[in-house]
């Protein structure tokens, strides 16, 4: 069997501590990055970069925000629709105003804007926990909503209320509107994506990750091995916004083009991203990876089988949708809360060992 | 995750088709907040094409095909939809949603695809000069909410001036369409305007109605689509606001909207875009399409305003994929000729009586500039237990819309850096 850790030898600390300390997954890590680097631009078409891997990307993005908040820091989260659509108003803000602006520092504002919003409604973390500050954090949900749609000034006093992404090079090569080609937007995506989990990875890893961890395990007991929780907690906040308002940006700017507030940001989104963890892992990069993957492909998997091959109704195959995504969510909670990613952990512990079982 | 996509490669591939026919998608919604709307205009649709195809032998002698996929009203499952089926040799798309149709205006306009918004969408699209393929007739928003005005003109003596009209509409893009248009007309006719705004899905409306009942406006013009219209009407009931006064848009005025609260909802009035009642064309869909078992849906919605309104549209498609055969010479038309067949269109009494749908609506003709239609609708009014159409097709106040329309078009050509077509005609 190729999985083993038989022969792998770390003769430095550095080599011990690294990310993925068997070399089968390191060697299927630099794999993934060729392939999604060095073969998919160049097959990517409308279809798939628009109905299978900007979704992708993108959601990955807002659930590794929400996996650094709920899944490390133990701070359930139903804002994230919300916290999202501060991310896409700003770019579109920040698009209009600054038209020489490029696309980088456009959608890394973004993310700082929806930081600074995000510890906002973050500051009642400190007093209220659990379920009731799931509830605060609803009441930002609907109340950025509400701001979206009420104050023209968002929208520049268009008509409809929609906002519409111009068209914004780099390089020469058209990121946004409908000119842009699949692949563009893909690496787009692409390197968001790899550099925030990166840096999200290595967070979590490091000192602050481990203070998230200790708030989430026992906060009583944190405070007094000397964890400070208001810092704690709040950079989880600022941080978990961050990149929940960079996938927001990009949902608008690279993937949607056109907005519409209650119907792209609302509570379902909020939603979405929470069983995206759920499903995928709470408190694991993997996790957040293949939870987004698990969602967005699902509908259209579904679709290709129930409709396309068994020539289901289409009504039926969405409601299936409904049934299959409610059932694993009981599914997962009550038989593996740690989801897909604790499923993939427990299958390479018994690779490991194989044939062996003991 | 390698054996799913694998897997949905096969499936794109196994999906793919190699005839020859006319593709019609119809990007529907029977599931979700909206689908009491979404059933039978989807149903009306499928259902013409299907008659076409059986009674016809498709259109001009090639087969029409109809590839459905569901939206649930969602822009993301939208796109997934539009790119899905874009691919196989879809001749023009009907969204219905305003949220989808701003998703494919450009997305279409950039792969050479017609959009057909007939009564919704970008109000500003009827500005063919901007909009190469975009078409929004036979009217849009703007002209509803001129229409309505005009009758209540009309009712009034031509005076509406004191008068108060309370706008009810749903929070969203589609909602806020003709707040602009009724501002204007308020500036110049004297009434005085309030804005009530209500969220999706609209179950919400306590607070509006309460407001309604302490501030009884003369009139309340509703906006609204799916849920919202059913407890609107309900909570109208409840304070005993006068139902006559009570007027909504083409898209508040289904069966599905009154018939739950029945009696107690006669005298609610809608507008219309299209004619009811007992059209030949119903008799032929019966018998070649619903008796021979293949309706899209269960054959119950035949006839109620929804499905007839879906049937419209999917005639004037129809209509306009023959025009784009005659004027090309060609019967296995592509997206770009039925674009030309679109602008082209032109639509009569004498033809839609030889359709078997006699004056199901206005008459028009689209040209390089106008891609709206004459922008003419009907008033329509529940009994207690029918929708019986009021008045004759009335006309929206042009000296109103077509400045607005120029405004928007233009702006929107601004940022978008597009040239103005047309401009040799």
């Amino acid at each position: 069997m190729f999985y083993r850790e038989a022969g792998d030898f770390k003769t430095s600390y550095t080599a011990d501590n690294q990310t993925f300390p068997i070399k089968f997954d390191r060697w299927g890590y630099y794999l993934a990055l060729i392939v999604g680097l060095g073969v998919v631009p160049f097959l990517v078409n409308d279809y798939w970069a628009n109905a299978i891997l900007l979704p992708f990307l993108i959601y990955a993005i807002a659930a590794i925000g929400l996996n650094i908040l709920t899944g490390y820091c133990g701070q359930v989260s139903l804002g994230t629709g919300g916290f999202m659509a501060v991310g896409a108003y700003t770019s579109y803000k920040l698009m209009t105003a600054f038209p020489w602006m490029d696309m980088v520092t456009v959608t890394l504002l973004s993310g700082v804007m929806t930081a600074i919003v995000g510890v906002m409604f973050g500051l009642p973390s400190l007093r209220i926990k659990g379920f009731y500050l799931a509830v605060a954090t609803l009441a930002a949900q609907f109340f950025l909503v509400w701001v979206f749609n009420k104050v023209p000034w968002f929208y520049n006093y268009s008509a409809s209320g929609q906002i519409n992404a111009p068209e914004r090079f780099m390089f020469g090569q058209p990121v946004t509107g409908p000119n842009a080609e699949a692949w563009v937007n893909y690496v787009f995506c692409f390197l968001f994506l790899f550099v925030l989990a990166w840096v999200a990875r290595n967070l979590t890893r490091g000192s602050l990750g481990r203070q998230w961890m200790a708030i989430r395990d026992m906060d009583i007991a944190a405070e007094i091995i000397g964890v400070n929780p208001l810092r704690a907690k709040l950079s989880a906040f600022a941080v978990s916004s961050f990149y929940v308002g960079i996938s927001g940006a990009l949902l608008f700017t690279v993937y949607l083009g056109a907005v519409e507030v209650g119907e792209a940001y609302g509570i379902q989104k909020s939603f979405l991203v929470l069983f995206m963890i759920i499903i995928g892992g709470l408190g694991s990069m993997f996790g957040s990876f293949a939870g987004a993957a698990f969602m967005v492909l699902l509908p259209v998997v579904l679709k290709l089988l129930l409709v396309d091959t068994l020539g289901f109704d289409t009504a039926i195959s969405a409601h299936f949708q409904f049934v299959i995504v409610g059932g694993l969510i009981m599914f997962f909670l009550i038989v593996e809360p740690h989801g897909l990613a604790r499923l993939w952990a427990l299958m390479k512990e018994k690779l490991r060992l194989w044939p062996f079982p003991h | 995750m390698k054996t799913l996509m694998t897997m949905v490669a096969a499936g794109t591939m196994a999906a793919s088709p190699a005839l020859a026919d006319l593709v019609f998608p119809d990007l529907s919604y029977r599931t979700g907040a909206y689908a009491a709307g979404g059933i039978p205009f989807s149903d009306g649709y499928q259902d013409y094409f299907t008659l076409l195809n059986e009674r016809d032998d498709g259109i001009g002698g090639v087969m029409t095909r109809v590839i459905e996929c569901e939206t649930a009203y969602n822009t993301e499952r939208g796109v997934e939809c539009y790119e899905s089926t874009k691919g196989e040799g879809a001749l023009v798309y009907q969204p219905l949603s305003t949220g989808i149709t701003y998703q494919l205006i450009p997305r279409a306009t950039a792969d050479g695809i017609p959009l057909h918004t007939m009564g919704y969408g970008r109000t500003s699209a009827a500005n063919g000069e901007v909009f190469s393929h975009v078409f929004n007739y036979p009217a849009n928003y703007w002209d509803a909410a001129s229409v309505i005005i005009n009758n209540l003109l009309e009712e009034n003596d031509g005076d509406l001036s004191g008068q108060t009209i309370t706008l009810l509409y749903h929070n969203s893009a589609y909602g806020r369409e003709p707040i602009r248009t009724l501002e204007i007309l308020s500036e110049q006719h004297g009434f005085e305007l309030t804005q009530l705004a209500v969220d999706h899905p609209g179950q919400e409306q306590g607070n509006q109605w309460l407001s309604i009942r302490r501030e009884r406006p003369d009139y309340v013009i509703m906006w609204g689509w799916g849920v919202m219209n059913q407890v609107a009407i309900q909570e109208a009931i409840n304070i005993r606001y006068p139902m006559e006064n009570f007027i909504g848009n083409w898209w508040a005025g289904a069966d599905h909207d009154v018939e739950q609260a029945g009696e107690a909802a006669a005298g609610y009035r809608a507008l219309n875009m299209n004619t009811l009642g007992d059209m030949p064309i119903f008799a032929e869909i019966q018998e070649h399409v619903i008796d021979a078992g293949l309706a899209a849906g269960d054959g119950t919605n035949l006839g109620n305003v929804l499905y007839t309104r879906g049937m419209y549209a999917a005639m004037l498609a129809a209509e306009a994929a023959r025009t784009a055969q005659d004027i090309h010479g060609v019967a296995d038309i592509d997206a770009s000729m039925m674009r030309d067949g679109m602008e082209a269109l032109e639509m009569t009494n004498t033809r839609m009586e030889e359709l078997g749908m006699p004056m199901i609506g206005p008459e028009f003709s689209v040209s390089c500039a106008d891609h709206g239609g004459s922008g003419m609708a009907t008033l329509q009014q529940w009994n207690g237990s029918e929708w019986v159409t009021l008045t004759d097709f009335v006309a929206p106040d042009d000296s109103v819309i077509t400045p607005l329309v120029m405004e928007d078009s233009a702006q929107y050509a601004e940022e978008n850096n597009i040239t103005l077509r047309c401009q040799d005609s």
